[in-house]
C-alpha cells in the first residue's frame, strides 16, 4: 500500500536532536580520540594512535580501573543474580504478602544514585555507621572497618551497595520470567515423582535461561557504568582502589583536561562494552526455548 | 518454610532499617547524630532541619528546575519516539529499518563517548548553564531506548487498522494521533515511568553543564550539599527526603506501572 511522503517529517525532531547531540558527538570522540585536543583551545595536533598506545601500555591507572570494574562487576553479577532469583522464586506466587514484599524490595530502584551514596556512607561510616555497631553487638567488633576508607575492600563495598540499590529490579524480572511458565509442566513434573531439586532442573532452569540472561547482561553493563554511585560515594578513591574506567574519563576529561586522551579511553571503553553486549546477545540467543 | 519466611524478613529490613535510619537522622541535630547515630530523635519528632535547609539553599529553585527538565525531557522524548516508531512501522522498509537500527545503536554507546565532545558543543551553542540545554540532551541521549521500546509495541499492533484507516482517507498525523497513540498507552505509559526516574535522579548532564545555582537540579544540589555540609547527616538525609518525595508518592499509588515501566527499560535495554 502507498503511503504518503508526509511520513518522513515523523522523522525530522526526533533524528535531528539525536544526530546532533548524539550521533555527531560520539563521532567526533573517534576524531579526537587522535588529537591532542584539550578541550579549551581552538587548535590540537594529530598525535595518530599515541592515546591508545599510551592508554595500553604506559597507564597503570587505566588498567588498574579495568582491573576494578571487572571485580566489581564479578560481585554485583554473582550476587544479584543470585539474590535476586531466590527471592524471585520465593515470592514467586501472588498474594498479599508477596505483592508488598516485591514492592518493598523494588523499592530503592527508584531512589537516585545520590541519594542511595549518601545512605551507605552512612551505614559505612567508622565512627557512626549502624555496620560497624551491628558488628559489635554480635561480637565481631574486630570485623569493624572503615569500609570505604580501606583500599583493600573499598570496591567491594561499593558492590555490596549497587547490589541493595538494583537487586530488587532484578528481582522483578525473574518473577515476570517465572510466571510465564505454563502450570501444565509442572504438574507434569509431579506426576512423573520429580523431586524438588529435579522439577528446577528440567523445567524451571531450561524456561528461566531467557531471563537469567537479561538479569546477567542488563547487570554487566549497569556495573560497567556505575559512575554516579561510584562519583559520589568514593570519587575513585582510596588511592584510586574504586576508580572505574567511567570515573576515570570524567577524571581525565574534566580535571586534568586531557580531552584527546579522554576520548581514546571512552572508545576502549565502548569497544569492551560492545564486545560484551554482542557475546550475551549470542548467548541469549542459543539459551532460548520455546514452548 | 521457616528458613523462607526469616530470609524474606531479613532482607525487609536490610530495606526498611536504612529508610527509617534517614527519616529519624533528618529528625536530628548533628551532635544528637554524633551521640547516639542509631536512636531516636531526642525532641521527637520535629522538622527543623527542614525549614534550615528551605533557608540555607535555595532548595524550592532546584526542585522546580528538575520539575522542569524532568516534565519536558519526559513529554518531549514520548512524543518525538513515538513519531519515529509511527514512521518506522508504516514505513516498513530499509529506510525504516535503517533509521531504527541508527537508534538501537545508540544503546550500546556509553555516556562517557559522547560527553567530551558534546560538552564543548554545548559550550559553542551558549546551552551551558541553562535548561533548555539539559532538556535537549537529555531527549537525545534517551530516545534509543524509548524508540526501542515503542517500536517494538507498535509493531504488534495489526497493519490492517493502519491501512483501513488510510482507505478512509485519514492522513499519517490522524492515524498516528487517534490510532497509534491511543493503542500504545500501556507501552507509552511504561516508557514514561521509565524516563521520569532517570531523568529526575540523573546526574552526569547536570553535573557537567551546570555551574550556576540557578540551574542546578536535585541530585547536583545533593551531591554538592556533601561539600557544604560534610559529615552533618541530618541535613544531608533531610535534602534525600525532599528530593525522593516526588518519586516515592507516585510510587506508592502507581506501583504496578513503575514496576512494568522500569523492567521494559532493563528487558528492552
Amino acid at each position: 500500500m502507498k503511503i504518503s511522503k508526509s511520513i518522513y517529517l515523523f522523522f525530522l525532531p526526533g533524528l535531528l536532536l539525536y544526530t546532533l547531540f548524539f550521533v555527531y558527538p560520539t563521532v567526533s570522540a573517534l576524531f579526537y580520540s587522535f588529537t591532542d585536543w584539550d578541550g579549551l583551545s581552538q587548535s590540537f595536533q594529530f598525535v595518530g594512535i599515541d592515546n591508545y598506545e599510551r592508554a595500553f601500555t604506559g597507564d597503570t591507572i587505566f588498567r588498574k580501573s579495568i582491573g576494578n570494574n571487572l571485580k566489581f562487576m564479578l560481585v554485583v553479577v554473582v550476587f544479584q543474580t543470585l539474590v535476586a532469583l531466590a527471592f524471585a522464586l520465593i515470592v514467586l506466587k501472588n498474594n498479599k504478602t508477596t505483592i508488598f514484599l516485591r514492592a518493598l524490595y523494588f523499592f530503592p530502584t527508584i531512589l537516585s544514585s545520590v541519594s542511595v551514596a549518601f545512605i551507605w556512607s552512612f551505614i559505612y561510616d567508622p565512627s557512626l555507621g549502624i555496620l560497624n555497631q551491628l558488628l559489635e553487638l554480635v561480637g565481631l567488633g574486630f570485623l569493624a572497618q572503615n569500609w570505604l576508607g580501606n583500599a583493600d575492600i573499598a570496591i567491594y563495598s561499593l558492590a555490596v551497595t549497587q547490589v541493595w540499590f538494583h537487586a530488587g529490579q532484578m528481582l522483578i524480572i525473574f518473577v515476570a520470567g517465572l510466571q510465564a511458565i505454563p502450570d501444565e509442566l509442572y504438574e507434569v513434573a509431579k506426576i512423573e515423582g520429580a523431586n524438588k531439586w529435579q522439577t528446577f532442573r528440567t523445567v524451571t532452569w531450561p524456561l528461566l535461561a531467557p531471563s537469567a540472561t537479561i538479569v546477567i547482561a542488563y547487570t554487566t553493563i549497569q556495573s560497567f557504568k556505575a559512575f554516579d554511585l561510584v562519583f559520589a560515594m568514593t570519587g575513585g578513591g582510596p588511592n584510586n582502589s574504586t576508580e572505574i574506567v567511567a570515573t576515570y574519563i570524567f577524571d581525565i576529561a574534566f580535571r586534568s583536561y586531557q580531552f584527546g586522551y579522554a576520548s581514546a579511553i571512552s572508545v576502549i571503553f565502548m569497544i569492551i562494552i560492545a564486545i560484551i553486549t554482542f557475546l550475551q546477545f549470542k548467548a541469549l540467543r542459543s539459551d532460548r526455548i520455546s514452548y | 518454610m521457616f528458613f523462607r519466611r526469616f530470609s524474606l524478613l531479613i532482607y525487609a529490613l536490610l530495606i526498611l532499617v536504612p529508610l527509617l535510619i534517614v527519616v529519624l537522622t533528618s529528625m536530628k541535630t548533628i551532635q544528637e547524630t554524633f551521640r547516639n547515630p542509631l536512636g531516636l530523635p531526642e525532641a521527637g519528632i520535629q522538622f527543623g532541619n527542614y525549614t534550615a535547609i528551605f533557608q540555607e539553599q535555595t532548595m524550592s529553585g532546584y526542585f522546580m528546575n528538575s520539575a522542569i527538565v524532568t516534565l519536558f525531557s519526559v513529554s518531549l522524548t514520548l512524543f518525538f519516539a513515538s513519531l519515529i516508531a509511527y514512521g518506522i512501522i508504516r514505513l516498513n522498509n530499509w529506510i525504516g529499518n535503517s533509521i531504527f537500527i541508527l537508534f538501537t545503536l545508540g544503546m550500546m554507546v556509553p555516556a562517557q563517548v559522547s560527553m567530551i565532545p558534546l560538552y564543548s558543543l554545548m559550550l559553542d551553542l551558549s546551552l551551558t548553564n541553562s535548561l533548555i540545554g539539559l532538556i535537549l540532551v537529555n531527549i537525545s541521549t534517551t530516545m534509543p531506548i524509548a524508540v526501542f521500546i515503542l517500536t517494538g509495541f507498535m509493531k504488534t499492533l495489526p497493519r490492517e487498522l493502519f491501512e483501513a484507516s488510510t482507505i478512509d482517507g485519514a492522513g499519517n498525523w490522524k492515524i498516528y494521533s487517534k490510532v497509534a497513540i491511543p493503542l500504545s498507552l500501556p507501552s507509552l505509559s511504561a516508557t514514561a515511568i521509565f524516563l521520569f526516574v532517570m531523568h529526575w535522579n540523573d546526574l552526569l548532564y547536570p553535573l557537567l553543564f551546570i555551574t550556576d545555582n540557578a540551574y542546578k537540579t536535585l541530585p547536583l544540589a545533593l551531591l554538592e550539599f556533601q561539600g557544604e555540609y560534610s559529615t552533618n547527616y541530618p541535613m544531608l538525609f533531610t535534602g534525600v527526603i525532599i528530593a525522593s518525595a516526588p518519586m516515592v508518592i507516585a510510587y506508592v499509588f502507581l506501583q504496578r506501572y513503575f514496576v512494568a515501566g522500569m523492567t521494559a527499560g532493563a528487558v528492552k535495554g
